[in-house]
């Protein structure tokens, strides 16, 4: 296999395979100043959200979390953040700024919208011209961060996309690159399989532990079961029954060397390479939202029926065995593995396919979502604010 | 040409991966971790992607599928029928 690719290295060591300047919304107040900035210049990325206010205790240090962890992933060259007040935009410039790339904060309190817009252009403005001379240069192919979660699933997923995206971890993992899945509902059914392949009785305790921390969740909160909802519509129109299939499906994600190596809260990074499980939403841009502030650079993202989705800073590569829908939505589709259930490719030959597309996009291929203008950027709550 | 596709020899059903399979086909089946096929006759229309029983099925019975269990049979199902939420349910929740 390749064992390099060309990537942007870093003030604090790490790996990007993506050059943006953000401009970040501490609050659902300052979506308006980040977007006019963006608007005004060009090369920068406005990521607005409808959250951060009145939160409190674990679901504020979650958006924070979120929050800082985008900023800091090596995608990302700059930051500029705009919040409604000082106080907290200060503790999202801060947590980025740890990580030693340029960032500077703007409180909208004292100043207006407007005054806060221009100062804060300028700013973007010089990141941008300063980034845009930003050199790619040679990285280990060990270096490289890479997160997983699928989506709008159906059986196709299971018989071949998800088994490629396995087949492409057993070998990075062997390359000792650093990865992670997630969806905490969507093992059940498979959880067992899941605990089997952990490394040892304290990984096996953590991995259950947040497993059936969330079973209570759902007995806690549903009306009658989640047969509503998991699987979804689509999963069942597209001819899944159960949530146990369903699970089956998604955990061949995991290939079948990889050993889950350790366990991660949401939107938290992991401390060295091997595969890590994220206690996480199995709603696809949640997930990828929280993979991406973890600090992962490239996604692969199986689907069956044919989910959309992007993110603003994670390429989202889409790996489809589903011959109908790799017809009818070709423009969404990176990776096409229906060959896989007429025996035309071998699961190897599938995730050498898959290498081959995650290869081309860290070294700056744009994904088809990246094209299409897919950027959902979706913060995790945990509870309603105060 | 495969019709469906199963995971595991013990599965008690498999998943059509065509367009088109209506009740008459005789199905190629490919038993993915032996690299093998089976043939199987339909006796009910099925969409891409839908599941076709193996075997016949009680009311009760456990659904193998990737050799696991996958849910409990609660209606009657009929060797080449199409087995999904109107004959199978979850075992949790």
């Amino acid at each position: 296999m390749i064992d390099s690719f060309q990537g942007y290295r870093r003030e604090n060591g790490r790996v990007g395979v993506r050059n943006h300047v953000i401009i970040l919304p501490v609050d659902d107040l300052s979506n308006a100043a980040c977007e006019a900035v963006a608007h005004n210049i060009k090369g920068t990325l406005a990521l607005p959200h409808p959250y951060g206010r009145l939160q409190f205790g674990a679901d504020l240090d979650l958006h924070f979390r979120t929050l800082i962890g985008t900023g800091a992933n090596p995608n990302v060259a700059a930051v500029v953040v705009i919040g409604i007040e000082e106080q907290w935009t200060r503790r999202v410039v801060d947590g980025i700024r740890a990580t030693g790339k340029p960032v500077a904060g703007f409180g909208i309190e004292l100043h207006g919208d407007h005054d806060t817009i221009m100062r804060a252009s300028k700013a973007a403005k010089e990141y941008v011209q300063w980034a845009s001379e930003l050199q790619r240069v040679d990285c280990a192919l060990a270096e490289l961060w890479v997160s997983t979660k699928c989506g709008e699933s159906d059986t196709t997923s299971g018989c071949g996309a998800n088994p490629t995206v396995g087949d492409a971890f057993d070998k990075l993992y062997a390359a000792g690159c650093t990865l992670v899945f997630g969806e905490t509902t969507e093992l059940t059914g498979g959880e067992q399989l899941v605990a089997a392949r952990c490394r040892d009785e304290r990984v096996r305790a953590d991995f259950m532990r947040v497993f059936d921390r969330y079973q209570q969740v759902i007995d806690r909160h549903k009306t009658s079961d989640l047969s509503d909802s998991q699987p979804t519509k689509g999963n069942i129109a597209g001819g899944l029954t159960t949530i146990e299939e369903k699970a089956l499906g998604n955990i061949q994600k995991i290939g079948r060397k990889c050993v889950v190596d350790g366990v991660l809260d949401k939107a938290e990074m992991p401390t060295g390479p091997g595969l890590w499980f994220m206690d996480s939403s199995s709603a696809a841009a949640e997930m990828v939202t929280l993979c991406a502030a973890a600090g992962f650079v490239v996604h692969f993202f199986p689907t069956g029926q044919g989910n959309v989705i992007g993110n603003p800073i994670l390429p989202v590569i889409k790996i489809c065995a589903n011959p109908r829908t790799v017809r009818t939505m070709s423009e969404h589709v990176d990776v096409d593995t229906s060959g896989l259930l007429q025996r035309e490719i071998t699961m190897g030959q599938a995730g050498d396919k898959l290498l081959d597309m995650m290869f081309r996009t860290v070294n700056g291929r744009l994904t088809a979502a990246e094209t299409l203008g897919h950027r959902e950027f979706v913060l995790t709550r945990l509870y309603e604010s105060a | 040409m495969i019709h469906c596709v199963l995971h595991d020899p013990r599965d008690s059903v498999a998943v059509v991966v065509v367009e088109g399979v209506v009740a008459g086909t005789t199905l190629t089946g490919l038993v993915l971790d032996e690299d093998r096929t089976l043939t199987l006759d339909c006796v009910q229309d099925i969409p891409l992607g839908h599941k076709v029983a193996l075997k016949d099925m009680a009311v009760g019975d456990t659904v193998f599928k990737y050799g696991v269990d996958i849910g409990k049979v609660v209606a009657p199902i009929r060797r080449g029928q199409h087995a999904h939420v109107h004959n199978i349910k979850t075992k949790r929740w």
